[in-house]
């Protein structure tokens, strides 16, 4: 029952993704270019409703649907990866116009060649694996 | 129905981006797209390659269902909320796609990297592999991509998100303004 739930979730996240143009390359390319507010309004909205849910949790301590406390771990304290991380899956983002919910949405709306660029991600997230003692942090 | 198959104003999807990272919190999981792919490796086995992978990857199934759902939207959405049409992007836009061979009468997303018949051109799936890979690369180092920093962190007011998400829009400027006159 729990896993339908879950799937449930992904299935209206897809139809959000992709009826929210968020999934089109053609979207990602007009907002690198600023020649549209589309995608920042996606954002700002998504970011002010989402201040709002996460301060609401916080403010009356709501607990999960099965009773526990909602805790959000922070994340560590550095500059260098996410500057770093950050630029580099930006560099990925905007040259193939989806990021990782995208990618899963095209590929069941039938642009097989996506499923490449699922591929490559995977091995993308490998390398990193391979080689991140090595990175600076 | 004539609403639901229109494109969504920004609001509307906006609103219902806070609202899928609620529901998740409330489930007692977090919005995260990219961590599937971590999730995948560790299930082929790359915990014998690095330690990176070894973990109990059983309990990031919950994700996994939510990657089998999103695909599932978007066959859903793609046939029967829609018609696959170009989005209305706006002229400037527009009258750029020609500099780099990107017809204006297109689909979704451009037929000219994401159709079978272009798999055939070296450059264009050197285009997907490449980009592929630093996706997948980038938003392991960041430690999340666009669901995790920009949505969920952000919405926690967490500096190390506001950092990635600079760091996302560098990568993309110079991707769109420097490397793509050299790329198409």
């Amino acid at each position: 029952m729990k896993k339908l739930a879950f799937i449930i979730v992904g299935f209206c996240f897809g139809i959000i993704m992709y009826k929210s143009e968020a999934a089109s390359w053609f979207r990602i390319y007009e907002m690198f270019r600023f020649e549209s507010f589309h995608m920042y309004g996606i954002m700002g909205t998504a970011l002010a409703f989402g201040i709002l849910f996460v301060n609401l949790i916080k403010r009356f301590n709501i607990k999960t649907f099965s009773g526990e406390a909602i805790t959000i771990a922070p994340k560590e304290k550095s500059i260098t990866r996410y500057l770093a991380g950050g630029i580099i899956f930006g560099l990925g983002w905007a040259l193939v116009g989806a990021c990782p919910g995208p990618i899963f949405v095209l590929i069941g709306a039938g642009y097989l060649p996506v499923i490449i660029v699922f591929l490559a991600a995977v091995f993308g997230t490998f390398l990193y694996g391979l080689v991140r003692s090595k990175l600076p942090h | 129905m004539e609403l639901i198959s229109q494109p969504w104003p920004w609001y509307v999807s906006g609103f219902l981006i806070a609202f899928t990272m609620l529901i998740l919190l409330l489930m007692g999981k977090k919005f995260g797209m990219s961590s599937n792919l971590r999730t995948f490796c560790a299930a082929c086995g790359a915990g014998k390659a690095s330690d990176f992978f070894r973990f109990n990857w059983r309990n990031d199934i919950w994700n996994l269902l939510i990657v089998v759902g999103a695909m599932l939207g978007g066959y859903f959405a793609s046939h029967y909320l829609s018609n696959g049409e170009m989005p209305l992007i706006s002229e400037a836009t527009v009258a750029s796609l020609q500099d780099l061979n990107i017809s204006a009468n297109n689909q979704y997303v451009p037929v000219e990297l994401f159709s079978l018949e272009s798999l055939s051109n070296i450059k264009t799936l050197a285009i997907l592999i490449i980009g592929g890979i630093l996706v997948g690369f980038g938003a392991r180092y960041a430690g999340g991509c666009t669901s995790g920093h920009a949505i969920s962190g952000l919405s926690n007011l967490q500096l190390p998100s506001l950092i990635a998400v600079v760091g996302f829009f560098i990568g993309g400027l110079i991707m769109v303004h420097l490397l793509y006159p050299l790329i198409f």
